[in-house]
């Protein structure tokens, strides 16, 4: 169900009056989300509560999702937010979508070849597929999406993928070709729901106007029925979906923009489902009644936290500095204190539990007494007595800056100062509004080390982060990272469709990345969603929970649905 | 009369066009592009796209130029459109926005003096008697308290505790299933605790201001010798005290006019209310530079046409400034 694959970002926060809405953008996207934690208390609830269950699907009830972001356009090419994905994923289905173990399966595409020189893709498309307004859904439409992301009018954030293309070709009503340039790994997930459009609404329209863009038309499990805006957006079900008809009738998607409004809404029965914060998550939800009445879930997100070295920066061009710093820091530490104890460790640019992750890396466990040993190798003593390393009269000493408005970083950096001031590292911290910290400081190298996250993809491909030759301004090898081997590796990686060797090449980049430490690698958030126990069939899985929410039911004895739209 | 309707009116405009101006360059000077959402940070950007977006936004162009074609627009009453991913006309998003924003400040206005109009004249009148007293913390509280602190706590207590009012929105999900009446139930019930918040600062300020002002025109002297003529102390409070001492508070509400959009932004926020302020604070964080300056204009023309209100009205109550 309208898998977008996200692409790599940079965790930013649009509003910044809220502390962790990333985090709670991220859990209710129906964005990638990974393993679910099934150790310890983690699925207590759900667990228990799905394995028992015994009542039979019925049709009807409505589903009330919160939100603080409210969409802009329910076109995927053009949407840039994750709320507006969210919802037109509902509306879109792609060719092809993450499985529940982050398999690239088929969705709206049958099967497809892949010709040996992995240059070729060829989409056999499902037959009898009809767009919601009746006309069936072929090759032409996906022909017409893919022409109009990479039209030079069209204002969409997703063009590159496509630009890679040589050459598209309808073969016939129910078989779409596209060949690359050079074979092209990510190429495979980039048809996701993003080129499907409906040529013949669209056709000769100028997208950027057209009223398709808040009313749209698609084929997906949930069918468009009105938009209040800055109130809410209000989906009907599909009841011709190729998938069959989801039994829950109408989504309701609410926009509430202040986090604690929304726990009060959800708290009174407003809302159905949205994602936690970590306080929530422990506290405020650890009642009777919250258990009673409600499901919580628990998954890693896609995303990632670092302290990242600008490697131009004189002192961090010494790696065993970089690695007694990594040797400083309780990663376990800042993830009890910052999150709840609700993420996990991080080694290297991916999530726990997903296939490119190397769980075998060094790990730099916490150890100051081998910090400080490091830090004396290269000659960082406290000569003077004051607490501080220093040598040849110089202290060791550098800022950290990160971003302001998300406050997890604000706290991590600050655990991380008081961590290295215990082994005589004088830490300053800069927090900086957004624009200026991306513009002035980023983009100029002028950082000595920055706090930062990046929301990742489901495809391994990284090269934009790690490649040397992506070190220029704008561009996202910002700390200025540069090793052949992982060049080649990298390149590897995405010229092949064979995922044994790409797992070989991404095996080997984390190795290098632990050895080097451009970045150390600090945490993988959880993502917290909550859901009304009164829906059942949600089955958890790496991919999140709301992938199959077509699936979702109310039993008729619990179906509260007094709504007549 | 006439010509000093028309020399005001001159003023506006040129006032009007400073306000543009200088809120044009200002909001363009802060960090930022509206194009960052879609391409900050986002490694599928390539720089040559970036390019595209901007020029696309006409954000290439000197800003000057950009403030020509803006102003060139706005004198056709052309908002222009959205930089944001939704391209909607600025109007559009304005216009639907407009009612519920007006219509909870107008209805805070009402009660505002309904309220604090009886309370300041009270007190005056019995200064430092009790209920001066209890009226004195009573303001004083509402008017320290944040009052996003103050809706949480209202939301806590009626809409979770005693399940009386609806916590936020401004209609309940059945609404289109009801009956006229049932309709304006459901909006009356959601907009209690809107106009409340919004109207507690208000009412802690103008209740303060009418006491201050009665407790002036009190001591006047004409006062006194309508006490002296033997009136009854009612005819004296009401007729003459009371249509002096409102003289200021005509001031206050022409200058209260831009905070109905700006005092919004809070209560807005906090009841998930779709209204201009919600809209204006998000179009800043987007740079949404359209938009931030359709509502800026239109706050402005507001601003002065308050302005322009409270001068007629004062010509209307006060003989010495109409025959100034």
């Amino acid at each position: 169900m309208g898998q977008h694959v996200r692409n790599i970002r940079i965790k930013k926060r649009v509003l910044p009056l809220y502390p962790l809405s990333v985090y709670l953008l991220l859990l209710l996207s129906i964005l990638l989300s990974s393993g679910c934690r099934n150790e310890g208390n983690a699925l207590d609830k759900s667990d228990s509560n799905n394995s028992a269950e015994n009542s039979t699907p019925a049709y009807g009830d409505t589903i009330i999702v919160g939100s603080i972001g409210e969409p802009s356009v329910l076109i995927p090419m053009l949407a840039g937010d994750s709320a507006s994905h969210e919802v037109a994923g509902l509306i879109f289905n792609g060719l092809v979508k993450y499985d529940t173990d982050l398999e690239i399966i088929g969705d709206l595409a049958e099967s497809w070849d892949i010709s040996p020189d992995g240059l070729t893709i060829t989409f056999h498309l499902r037959k009898g597929v009809r767009w919601t307004d009746g006309v069936e859904f072929t090759a032409d439409d996906v022909m017409f999406g893919y022409k109009t992301i990479i039209d030079d009018k069209t204002p969409t954030a997703y063009k590159e993928d496509f630009l890679q293309v040589k050459r598209a070709k309808v073969l016939d009503r129910y078989t779409f070709r596209v060949t690359y340039k050079k074979p092209f790994a990510p190429a495979l997930s980039s048809w996701g729901n993003l080129p499907v459009l409906p040529e013949h609404l669209l056709r000769g329209k100028d997208i950027t106007k057209a009223a398709f863009r808040r009313k749209p038309v698609g084929m997906g499990p949930f069918i468009f029925q009105k938009w209040i805006p800055g109130e809410k957006i209000v989906l009907r079900s599909n009841h011709d979906y190729f998938e069959g008809r989801p039994y829950i009738d109408h989504y309701i998607y609410r926009i509430i923009p202040d986090p604690s409004t929304m726990f009060l809404e959800l708290r009174t029965g407003g809302i159905d489902l949205m994602g936690l914060t970590p306080v929530q998550y422990k506290k405020q939800t650890d009642t009777e009644f919250f258990r009673k009445n409600f499901h919580k879930f628990r998954y890693p997100t896609f995303a990632y936290t670092y302290l990242g070295f600008n490697l131009k920066y004189g002192l961090f061009t010494n790696r065993k500095i970089r690695q007694a710093i990594a040797y400083a820091i309780n990663k376990q530490e800042i993830i009890d204190i910052v999150l709840f104890g609700l993420g996990r460790i991080a080694t290297g640019p991916y999530v726990p539990n997903t296939w490119p992750y190397n769980p075998d890396v060094k790990k730099y466990k916490y150890n100051p007494e081998k910090a400080k040993h490091l830090l004396a190798e290269e000659g960082w003593t406290d000569t003077d007595g004051d607490g501080w390393l220093d040598k040849d009269g110089r202290r060791l000493e550098f800022t950290i800056i990160t971003n302001m408005g998300n406050d997890s970083r604000r706290k991590a950096a600050t655990i991380i100062q008081w961590r290295l001031k215990q082994i005589g590292i004088k830490v300053k911290i800069r927090i900086i509004e957004w624009s200026a910290f991306i513009n002035e400081f980023i983009d100029k190298r002028q950082f000595e080390a920055c706090l930062l996250g990046w929301s990742i993809g489901l495809d391994p491909d990284q090269y934009d982060i790690w490649d040397s030759s992506k070190t220029g301004e704008k561009e996202f090898n910002f700390i200025s990272f540069k090793n052949s081997e992982v060049d080649r590796l990298l390149d590897k990686g995405r010229r092949t469709f064979n995922i044994g060797e790409r797992k070989k090449a991404y095996f080997r980049i984390q190795e290098i990345l632990a050895e080097e430490v451009p970045y150390v690698f600090l945490y993988v958030p959880d993502a917290l969603p909550i859901v009304s126990s009164r829906f059942k069939g949600i089955k958890p899985a790496p991919i999140g929970i709301t992938y199959n929410i077509n699936k979702w039911y109310v039993p008729k004895n619990l179906q509260r649905d007094k709504l007549i739209p | 009369m006439t010509k000093f309707l028309l020399k005001k009116s001159v003023e506006m405009l040129f006032t009007l066009f400073g306000i543009t101006l200088l809120s044009f360059f200002i909001i363009h000077l802060a960090p930022g592009k509206p194009t960052d959402i879609l391409t900050d940070m986002n490694p599928k950007v390539t720089p040559e796209m970036r390019e595209r977006l901007e020029k696309y936004y006409g954000l290439d162009k000197p800003i000057v130029v950009q403030y020509g074609m803006w102003l060139k627009r706005i004198v056709r009453f052309d908002f222009g459109d959205s930089f944001s991913t939704d391209r909607r006309p600025v109007w559009d998003k304005i216009k639907e926005r407009i009612p519920i924003t007006l219509g909870i400040n107008v209805l805070s206005m009402i009660l505002i003096f309904v309220v604090a109009i009886p309370i300041g004249i009270y007190s005056a009148v019995r200064r430092y008697s009790v209920f001066d007293k209890v009226t004195t913390v009573f303001v004083f509280t509402g008017f320290a308290a944040p009052s996003f602190w103050l809706a949480l706590l209202l939301m806590i207590l009626f809409g979770v505790k005693l399940h009386v009012l609806p916590i936020s929105g401004i209609t309940s999900l059945d609404y289109d299933a009801l009956s006229v009446w049932g309709k304006i139930w459901d909006v009356s019930r959601h907009l209690v605790l809107p106009v409340f918040v919004s109207a507690i600062g208000g009412i802690a300020g103008i209740s303060r201001y009418m006491r201050s002002g009665m407790l002036e025109v009190i001591r006047q002297d004409y006062i006194t010798t309508a006490r002296a003529k033997g009136l009854p102390e009612r005819t004296v409070t009401y007729r003459h005290a009371l249509r002096n001492a409102l003289l200021p508070i005509i001031t206050i509400l022409g200058l209260s006019v831009p905070g109905l959009i700006g005092g919004s932004v809070i209560f807005e926020q906090i009841f998930s209310i779709p209204g201009m302020g919600l809209l204006f604070y998000m179009s800043v964080m987007m740079r949404d530079y359209p938009v931030v300056m359709g509502i800026l204009t239109i706050g402005a023309i507001l601003t002065l046409a308050g302005n322009m209100l409270a001068d007629i009205s004062y010509a209307l109550v006060d003989p010495r400034v109409r025959k100034a």
